[in-house]
């Protein structure tokens, strides 16, 4: 399988990661080596195989409804790489 | 003081022959030395590690102290550390102080043992090589031009050049037990939930699982009964009682069945890899076990299957990198969306950004059941092989690895090639079974690992056959002659 530029435009929109014009080719290719891996799940018969998601077929652990989070929004908004009065800043989004 | 056991370490820690803090000044003063060749450290911490000896010493000396009271530790870059930077070899975390600790970390420090660093390794645990790394490559002790495997790559270099006794590693396709295999030393992977996740940087939720990186199999089954254990904190933790490692330690092999499947020495196995092998599973048989024929027929399912799978976990995962609340973010962004995809773009490297983007192709729409779906019923062929082949054998023994360590930017130009070499321990993986890589011989003074795979929580067998193992071999013992 290969990609091209179209599709390469799709997948960095939906990683949200740019692609500079002049990596399109190089990034094209390597996508298409690996897609082309995949394709060797083609050939097996998987008629009547319930997928499996975990290795030991577990269900979710339940907890009770209660608050267990702290607020340390000081402690983890020292790190963040730009926030003031408790809010993470970014560029403007609505005009 | 680097060329003792563990055992004889906490013997004459816990007799006072030796201080915790000589111990850990021995370990400081030898990363000085030679780290700055092998490059296995992303951070060194050593005042951080002298208090944390100081304490140590006090538990000691008031009694009140653990086995591992006192011996060092490195813990892989991918712990969160409290206080110490996290980066996961990659430019995304390179300012990133973790505000917590991981609960391997935080029940390392309850043991009493210091810190010494933490290990360099593929960037965001996503390689076989270590050379991903956003701080350069990590060098194999053995031969500096030899990679040292990957992802837990600084991991096994230190402990096979003796810059730390003991290290923390973490499995999601091999990560532990292949370094192992090409550094010399003796890792374990765990079942799936045994160690908590807490903590651990996320690549592959429904894979990653860590374990411990030591010499000998004896010294891992101490470190795993440190760091295993429920944890309310990881969904997927298993909830059981409290598990000995070390309790089936001198357990003989008697009458053992091992399982050798007959499509491990295929195609693709190096001649003088399968010679270590086939002589590692002769001297097993010694010691009383029986080798029988086992199959996995559909284990070149694995490798395609897994890279779906844990891509597509990983672009998941790995959305949190938006360069919002930490990590990298981008010069002048224009818009949000600018912001996040050149914080992302800019911050993480080639290989994690082809993994997030074949994930997140993999689950889109019109490709979903294709890749994902399919990878995941391929998963479960995978697994019921496993189960297939327990029902003849209680363990199987085969290569981690088709080759010893490659050089140095031998497979960086071709991703693929590197994902099929983890031919042999992504099964494991994708079935969450335990594993571990065993030093069984050299290949042109490189050494190979012998791969043991058992039935879910079957690590007390694991270590023991591997402890067994070791009494009569002394591949584990050897160090390279430069770091002696």
């Amino acid at each position: 399988m290969s990609l091209g530029k179209t599709e390469v435009e799709y997948i960095s929109r939906l990683a949200a990661i740019a692609v500079e014009e002049n990596e399109v080719d190089q990034v094209a290719a390597k996508l298409s080596n690996i897609l082309d891996l995949f394709k060797q799940m083609e050939a097996a018969d998987t008629e009547g195989v319930e997928p499996m998601a975990h290795p030991l077929d577990q269900v979710q652990r339940l907890r009770a409804d209660v608050v267990t989070e702290v607020d340390q929004h000081e402690k983890l908004q020292a790190i963040a790489p730009s926030a003031e009065n408790g809010l993470y800043l970014v560029p403007q989004v609505i005009e | 003081m680097h060329n003792l056991t563990i055992k004889q370490m906490s013997e004459k820690l816990h007799a006072g022959e030796i201080t915790s803090v000589q111990l850990t000044q021995h370990y400081l003063d030898r990363i000085s030395k030679y780290d700055a060749e092998l490059n296995a450290y992303v951070t060194v911490t050593p005042e951080l590690a002298i208090a944390m000896a100081e304490e140590a010493d006090k538990k000691l000396a008031s009694g009140d102290a653990d086995l591992l009271t006192g011996i060092p530790v490195a813990h892989k870059d991918i712990f969160c550390t409290d206080g110490v930077k996290t980066s996961c070899s990659s430019k995304m975390l390179d300012n990133f102080i973790a505000p917590y600790d991981a609960h391997v970390v935080s029940q390392l420090k309850k043991v009493g043992m210091p810190i010494l660093g933490k290990t360099n390794m593929d960037e965001f645990a996503m390689g076989s090589s270590s050379e991903s790394s956003y701080y350069g490559p990590t060098k194999n002790p053995w031969d500096l031009k030899a990679v040292p495997g990957g992802s837990s790559g600084g991991a096994a270099a230190v402990i096979a050049a003796g810059l730390a006794p003991m290290a923390t590693g973490t499995d999601t396709g091999g990560s532990i037990r292949q370094p192992a295999s090409f550094c010399g030393i003796t890792g374990i992977k765990p079942t799936y939930g045994s160690v908590s996740r807490f903590g651990i940087v996320a690549y592959a939720s429904s894979f990653d699982q860590a374990g411990p990186m030591t010499r000998s199999a004896e010294d891992s089954a101490w470190m795993l009964n440190a760091m295993a254990g429920f944890d309310e904190r990881d969904s997927t933790s298993l909830q059981r009682e409290a598990v000995d490692y070390a309790a089936d330690l001198g357990q003989s092999l008697k009458g053992l069945k091992v399982g050798v499947p007959a499509e491990y020495f295929g195609e693709g196995l190096d001649a003088d890899v399968e010679a270590v092998i086939r002589n590692a599973i002769a001297e097993v048989e010694k010691l009383g076990a029986e080798v029988v024929e086992v199959h996995l027929p559909n284990k070149d399912l694995a490798v395609p299957s897994y890279y779906v799978l844990a891509p597509a976990e990983a672009s998941s995962n790995l959305s949190r990198f938006d360069g919002v609340r930490f990590g990298y973010r981008c010069e002048n962004p224009k818009d949000l969306e600018d912001l996040y995809k050149r914080s992302r773009s800019e911050g993480f490297g080639a290989e994690v950004k082809r993994r997030i983007m074949v994930g997140a192709y993999a689950l889109s729409a019109g490709y979903y059941d294709a890749y994902y779906l399919k990878a995941q019923k391929l998963r479960r062929m995978v697994r019921d092989d496993f189960t297939k082949a327990f029902e003849s054998c209680d363990v199987i023994m085969g290569p981690v690895a088709p080759t010893p360590a490659f050089n140095i930017g031998e497979k960086t130009d071709d991703p693929t090639s590197m994902y099929l070499a983890d031919l042999y321990t992504i099964p494991v993986n994708l079935a969450g079974l335990p594993g571990i890589s065993v030093p069984a011989g050299f290949v042109n003074d490189r050494p190979v690992g012998l791969h043991i795979v058992g039935p879910y929580f079957s690590e007390t067998k694991l270590l023991n056959i591997a402890h067994q193992y070791q009494q009569v071999t002394d591949w584990h013992t050897r160090m390279p002659a430069q770091y002696q």
